[in-house]
């Protein structure tokens, strides 16, 4: 399956290669280094590459390109997922994962990859299982270990979950707080019209958990209003056929953060908008142009919008702004002519406004459209489905476990058309 | 990080880009910073190291050398220090030795052989995970010359009792394939037996393997089909992949297409999907698929596997692997009845929200989708849609797919959003836009108008390539449509060409200005005034034109010369005379060719009348279709799919057979020779040898049997993910309870059988009977009782040939094996089991070496009496088969029966009493349990090797009853697999104080080698060894918690049986040999 891996940083430079099968020499990232001259920005750069041998599947993440190589037929989400799953379990091993932490722990990250697949065939996957085969590196045990002498660093037996129907969770568990977090994320995906109608709306939630519980507990999640959540995917801890007889979430827990569901909430259902952009750019003939954008909230349920950040990327053919905003900072990238506005909370009785004008490459011709405006911004404290956790039961332990949700509504993809 | 590691972070081997800027990345040679060291003085330092005693230097050492190889540097040179370290006690020296020696072996294959010994002791560790790293790493060193030690050692992990082990030796298959394909047949002999293992972390690496060695033995999926639907949900999410694009393509060989018989049912079925209750039809699809069967005298019936593949594959539909998902999709596009496809839409819209990589193969997937099955996505339309952020080749596809849904009610809202899209700043894709306005344009005539006014009203824009696009969508449009319609409107042309031709002087895309040539010559006769002066000007320009234009003006020119060759003839000479000049031969020969044409000379060409004829003929339309119509014959979510193309590998996904094959042979049946599996009840087998009476009672048995395994399935799903095994053997528990009752009738059933001569009468025919005729047995006796007792009993008896057959997997409980040749010593066998047999009489030792195979009923003891246990009582009993939870412990199977007035709630396991060293694993917690119900439950138990009792606590509600679980030293043990060879030498290790050794004396009937054999395999848990001489028997098992080999001898001499046990333990020893003497003396 999968033959080769390469981590390319962002200067082109393969600064970490791991071979699953026989070993193939670097220069096949060549073909990859083609593709990447081609593309304009690195997003750009074609997924799946065909060379004459050898097929590349690639991701970029965190300024890393990923680089699988495989040569015979493989369905490729297989490969992508395989990545991506990689850089989680890093990030999650190593707070992040970027050039600097993979190359301070090359050990373990070489471990790590060794360890997750075989034959190119994944063999442990489970963070839980990794973990317990390979320690997390940890301040606390390295000076131990520099004490004492020995290397701790390895497991010595295959891990409980390996072998077990939860492989996702490791046996003797202990914390002297029991305590279980659950954050219901929303992002709202939208594109709003030049007349300030939505075009689209929809919503994409997260339930995203940690757990600190001893033993082998076993929750139960309910809803008030289950019947919001239509097309849902769960950790495999989740008890599918529970969810669908009884729209309960029950599950062994893995241990520590987790995704324990998402769900996606589609453009049928009606999306409340929690804010709005009134917009007014022009160009005029004579390389100048204006810029008036002022953001109001709209339908937030009381709760104040925070955080916003405004960002526009002019076309090639702008040469400079000059802005004032009422509030917050602005910055404007020349080369990449994206402004970018950090607006903060929006004050009700003060509404946020940047205005000034554009100055245009002379004779550059004036830009056909407007650009697309991207607008961020949280809400804590509501999700905008109005979904809402009703109550979590342990079974199988006898503590009483600290429980705690927190709703939080943030944009996703929301572009507003001028 | 070790120490080592800590100090190394903060000394010099800090990476470089930590510390450095990225230009010093790329100008020094990063080797030489101190990270990935790699000149000589330090490589003299490294082997110092290596050499030196110490493990923290050494594991310094191997960290360094492994950040080389991680850094693709050439460490080979330290092969011969490294590899010395492959002894090393320490853990992670050990790891890191093994990772560059899979790396580097191949180059040094002579030095690698020194590391090779120490992976073969390792292969006997008894750490289960130091086996598998050792059988990891010896398949991975691709040394040729140890491809049989390979061999050997994949055979004997596919029989290890870890679960793991058998993973890793799934994976060494392709491995050892890679190396030397020679050894195919006897690989594919392995991994048949690995196929049909029922652990779930087996399943998916061993489809693997099986698509990696053998794709094309279809046959080896069979039995195991049904086994590998019902595993499905619980297998990981990579060989859940796998397993499913391998089901695709056997459903593909195996079942007929679900779609051919059912146009009638067609015109109904969108009513359930443009109604947009994807809900309702997902609840009521089960229902719907069964009733399809029943009610519907249609022709077409689905296969009832055919149904259970479809059926637990849903589920993973909601899997958080996007992979999983879009198997499941493509499953359903390929192999599902078109009604059903629909449902799969909704997740593969949410996949849309994931990274972008994904995103693109999901796009790309989905587009060839749409060109079949426009309903399907059209509820979703909005989510292609396009944002100014996403990268141009996502914007492509999803431009693509808004294409093929366009349909006459929603291209009015298409059109507007296409509208937003062509003022794009990027303007590929804002060309890429006016193409696909020109397919809607030519796919619904409704719109083409307006489209071509929008088009029309493009040529004025700014950008060129925007323009250029227009105009070479307008000519596709006009070209297409139908001459009638042009003739009636002719005038509406006539301004579009007129605008064209007046914008030849500012267009300067080839592609664009060719266009219009073409337009204006082949319209030359709607715009007579403008054509000519077109070619006036062009023959101008005509030296400095692209090649694509020169041709198109001569094309013009020639046209020109036909229709109108007063004004023309003489430009189209010039025109003509030019090209017969250029530096390009492709129009240096169209202009001969073109000349003799329309000009002919002197002696005349034959051609020249017809030239009207040849230029002016009506010409066939272009058809814009869509890229990824021709993609539909690539099977949907491979990389072949996503490239267009074939890649290596790639397996044609075969098309439905016109006559489904025998669906008879996914009926699990007689087992491969050298393979210990029960089976479920052949018919052939069994209809041979029974009366008309029980014919009947087989077949209706078997009607049963197919619906109760539905049943089953379902039950599975029902309870925990886990519960999976747990039934497994409850179920086979009861087979074994009711097996106790009707003992006598067994023996009867035996003794008929012995009756019978059958030539070639195997074990496993016997077995097989024996089930019937105990399923009928339980029948008559069920006959009297209640109705509701009725379907239970006849459910426990079909469940216990399901069970039987699950059980085969567990390599120790392998049923009633075949004898063993001796050419076959390299396979050891498992044999001996639960489930009682004594009936299989007729099995005489075929060789020597033979072993037989003998079921011994586990006993069953009472935990708790339903008297002091205020109704409720509890049996125990051990199953011999490894336990769920842990190698160390013992598997106990408790049954549990209400026999008090009221239901139990939440019986569980309260307080747990035991010594030091021992643990107890509980059982789930039961929720509830009905008034005379029965249920069983595993738990795990680790005695520590001693007969110590463990006190227990059982909870039901309020009520607590105090309990204490013992162990019989026999049930201690584990079997073990060992050759003759191996248990001599064992056995003379194990002499003086270890041995224990006692007389029996032995009458005819208890001095057979059956009565023997199955009197020590009632006191202990212990595997036959096959031996040589006829008259003794040797039987081997290792201690569960510690893992001390227990070796038993039998030798018979007339009237008089010797019973040595040698082992470690003594105390174990001793009690096992005062055991077996009590069995046998009982006899």
């Amino acid at each position: 399956m999968i033959h080769s891996l390469f981590i390319i940083n962002n200067t082109g430079d393969v600064f970490m290669e791991k071979h699953w099968r026989s070993v193939i020499n670097k220069s096949i990232c060549d073909y990859f280094f083609e593709a990447q001259s081609k593309a304009t920005n690195p997003e750009d750069i074609p997924p799946i590459l065909s060379t004459p041998h050898h097929y590349l599947i690639n991701i970029y993440r965190n300024n890393l390109h990923f680089v699988a190589v495989v040569t015979t037929e493989v369905p490729p989400l297989f490969v992508l997922e395989f990545l991506h799953r990689v850089c989680d379990i890093f990030e999650d091993y190593f707070g992040d994962c970027n050039e600097s932490t993979l190359k301070e722990h090359y050990v373990i990250v070489f471990e790590l990859l060794d360890e997750m697949l075989d034959n190119g065939f994944p063999l442990a996957m489970e963070i839980n299982v990794l973990k317990e085969l390979i320690k997390p590196p940890n301040f606390l045990r390295t000076i131990t270990d520099t004490v004492t002498g020995k290397s701790t660093s390895v497991g010595a037996t295959l891990p409980t979950g390996q072998l077990s129907n939860i492989p996702w969770r490791r046996t003797g568990v202990k914390y002297t707080n029991n305590e279980a977090y659950f954050d219901v994320i929303e992002e709202i995906d939208a594109i709003i019209d030049k007349n300030g109608t939505t075009v689209i709306a929809e919503i994409q939630g997260y339930i995203d958990c940690l757990i600190k519980l001893s033993g082998m507990p076993d929750l139960t999640l309910t809803f008030i209003n289950p019947r919001l959540l239509d097309d849902v995917s769960f950790h495999p801890c989740v008890r599918f056929k529970r969810w669908e007889s009884e729209k309960i979430l029950s599950f062994v827990p893995p241990d520590g953060h987790f995704r324990l569901m998402s769900y996606h909430i589609g453009s049928n259902n009606m999306v409340a908008i929690p804010l709005y952009v009134k917009h007014n750019i022009s160009f005029r003939e004579g390389s100048s142009g204006r810029f008036d954008v002022t953001v109001c909230p709209k339908q937030t349920m009381g709760k104040s919008v925070e955080n916003v950040v405004v960002e526009v990327p002019f076309p090639k053919a702008v040469l400079n702004v000059t802005l004032t905003p009422s509030q917050g900072k602005y910055s404007f990238d020349p080369v990449s002519k994206m402004m970018t506005w950090e607006v903060g909370k929006i004050d009700t009785s003060k509404l946020p406004n940047i205005k000034g004008s554009i100055s245009l490459q002379t004779g550059a011709g004036i830009p056909e459209s407007n650009p697309a405006i991207t607008v961020m911004f949280s809400i804590s404290q509501m999700a905008v489905s109005g979904l809402k956790v009703n109550r979590l039961d342990m079974y199988g332990e006898k503590y009483k476990p600290f429980k705690g949700v927190k709703y939080l509504t943030r944009a996703g993809k929301f572009q507003i058309r001028t | 990080m070790s120490g080592n590691g800590f100090q190394q972070s903060y000394a010099n081997e800090k990476p470089p880009s930590s510390t450095g800027s990225a230009e010093a990345d790329i100008n020094t040679d990063p080797a030489s910073s101190g990270f990935f060291t790699t000149d000589f003085k330090k490589h003299e330092d490294l082997k110092q190291m290596l050499d030196s005693n110490k493990d923290a230097l050494k594991l310094e050492a191997m960290k360094r050398v492994v950040g080389m190889v991680a850094k693709g540097k050439d460490a080979s040179e330290l092969f011969p220090a490294v590899v010395k370290n492959v002894v090393s006690k320490n853990l992670e020296i050990k790891k890191l030795v093994y990772v560059y020696l899979t790396r580097y072996a191949e180059e040094q294959q002579d030095l690698a052989l020194l590391s090779i010994s120490t992976f073969q002791r390792a292969l006997k560790d008894p750490n289960q995970l130091i086996r598998a790293s050792a059988l990891r790493v010896l398949s991975s060193v691709r040394v040729i010359v140890i491809a049989p030690i390979m061999m050997l050692a994949i055979k004997e992990a596919v029989m290890d009792m870890s679960p793991y082990v058998r993973k890793t030796a799934a994976h060494a298959i392709p491995k050892l394939y890679g190396l030397d394909p020679e050894t195919k047949d006897q690989l594919i002999e392995v991994l048949e037996r690995l196929l049909g293992d029922k652990t779930t972390l087996v399943a998916g690496s061993a489809i693997q393997a099986f698509e990696e060695i053998c794709p094309e033995r279809i046959d080896l999926i069979h039995k195991n089909y049904r086994k590998l639907c019902n595993l499905l949900v619980d297998v990981e999410e990579w060989g859940q992949v796998v397993i499913i694009n391998t089901l695709t393509r056997y459903a593909r060989t195996q079942f007929i297409n679900p779609n051919s018989g059912e146009m009638a049912e067609e015109e109904e079925r969108p009513f359930y999907e443009s109604s947009g209750k994807e809900d309702e039809g997902e609840e009521e699809e089960e229902g719907k698929g069964e009733g399809d069967q029943e009610t519907k005298k249609a022709p077409y019936i689905m296969d009832p596997d055919h149904r259970l593949l479809l059926r637990q594959a849903k589920p993973l539909l909601n899997s958080r692997n996007s992979a999983v998902v879009m198997a499941v999709a493509q499953l359903y596009h390929h192999c599902a009845p078109k009604a059903e496809v629909g449902t799969v839409a909704k997740s593969l819209i949410r996949l849309l929200r994931s990274h972008q990589e994904l995103q693109y193969v999901v796009l790309s997937n989905v587009a060839t989708m749409t060109t079949k099955r426009k309903g399907m996505f059209e509820p979703y339309l909005k989510s292609f849609y396009v944002r100014s952020s996403d990268p141009l080749h996502i914007k492509l596809l999803k431009l693509e797919i808004l294409t093929n849904l366009a349909t006459e009610t929603n291209i009015s809202t298409i059109l507007r959003e296409f509208q937003t899209y062509v003022t794009s700043s990027d303007k590929d894709f804002a060309a890429a836009t006016i193409q696909a306005i020109g397919r809607c344009a030519s796919t619904i005539s409704e719109v083409t108008d307006t489209c071509l006014n929008g088009l029309v009203h493009l040529m004025s824009n700014r950008d060129e390539a925007v323009v250029a696009e227009s105009v070479v969508v307008i000519k596709k449009l006009l070209q297409m449509r139908p001459q009638a319609q042009q003739k009636k409107r002719p005038s509406e042309h006539k301004a579009i060409i007129c605008h064209m031709a007046r914008m030849v002087d500012k267009i300067t895309v080839p592609m664009a200005r060719a266009s219009i040539l073409w337009l204006i010559g082949e319209y030359s006769e709607r715009v007579p005034k403008i054509a000519p002066d077109v070619l006036r000007k062009l023959a101008k320009s005509f030296v400095n034109e692209e090649d694509i234009v020169k041709l198109q003006v001569l094309n013009l020119a020639t046209k020109l010369c036909i229709t109108n060759p007063k004004q023309c003839k003489l430009l189209c000479q010039y025109v003509l005379s030019l090209a017969k000049y250029d530096q390009n031969y492709d129009i240096r020969d169209r202009s001969r060719f073109l000349r003799q044409m329309v000009l002919p000379g002197d002696n005349g060409c034959v051609f020249s009348k017809y030239a009207k004829k040849i230029f002016l003929a009506p010409k066939p339309a272009p058809v814009l279709a869509s890229k990824f119509k021709d993609r539909d014959h690539f099977q949907l979510g491979t990389l072949s799919h996503v490239l267009n193309m074939r890649t290596t590998g790639y397996q044609e996904l075969p098309e439905w057979p016109e006559e489904a094959p025998d669906t008879a042979v996914r009926n699990v049946e007689l087992p491969p020779i050298w393979e210990d599996k029960p089976t479920k009840p052949s018919k052939t087998g069994a209809k041979k040898k029974h009366d008309l009476k029980s014919f009947y009672s087989e077949s209706e048995s078997s009607e049963e049997d197919d619906s109760s395994e539905d049943d089953s399935s379902e039950d599975d799903d029902d309870e925990e993910k886990g519960s999976g095994d747990s039934d497994a053997e409850s179920g086979s528990s009861k087979a074994a309870k009711s097996s106790e009752e009707e003992s006598e009738e067994e023996e009867e059933d035996s003794s008929e059988e012995e009756e019978e001569e059958e030539e070639d009468s195997s074990e496993v025919d016997s077995e097989v009977e024996i089930a019937v005729a105990r399923k009928k047995d339980t029948k008559k006796e069920v006959a009297g009782k209640a109705a509701k007792g009725g379907t239970k009993a006849a459910k426990a008896s079909a469940d216990l040939l399901l069970d039987l057959d699950d059980f085969g997997s567990m390599d120790t409980s392998g049923t009633s094996s075949a004898a063993v040749t001796p050419g076959n010593l390299l396979t050891p066998t498992a044999a001996l089991d639960l489930g009682p047999s004594p009936g299989g009489g007729d099995s005489k030792p075929a060789a020597s070496s033979a072993v037989l195979s003998i079921n011994v009923t586990p006993k069953s003891y009472d935990l708790l009496h339903r008297i002091s246990g205020n109704g409720l009582s509890i049996t125990y009993k051990f199953t011999r088969t490894i336990s769920v939870f842990s190698p160390n412990m013992a598997s106990i199977e408790l049954t549990l029966t209400n026999n008090s007035e009221g239901p139990l709630n939440n019986i569980k396991l309260g307080d747990i009493k035991v010594q030091p060293g021992m643990e107890v694993q509980p059982f789930p917690e039961i929720a509830t349990l009905a008034v005379n119900a029965t249920t069983s439950v595993l738990m795990g138990v680790n005695f520590n090797d001693t007969t110590q009792p463990a006190s227990l606590e059982v909870c039901a509600g309020e009520q607590k009853f105090k309990v204490n679980i013992s162990a019989s030293v026999g049930e201690l043990l584990q079997p073990h697999t060992m050759s003759e060879g191996d248990f001599a030498n064992q056995q003379k290790k194990l002499g003086g104080m270890n041995e224990n050794s006692a007389t029996i004396a032995v009458d005819d009937e208890s001095g057979t080698d059956r009565a023997i054999c199955t009197s020590v395999l009632t006191a202990g848990n212990l595997l036959q060894v096959p031996s040589s001489d006829e008259k003794v028997f040797k039987f081997a098992a290792k201690t569960l918690a510690s893992g001390t080999l227990v070796l038993v001898s039998v030798k018979v001499t007339d009237k008089k049986a010797r019973v040595t046990v040698n082992s470690d333990k003594m105390v174990i020893g001793t009690m096992l040999l005062k055991d077996i003497q009590k069995v046998m003396e009982k006899k």
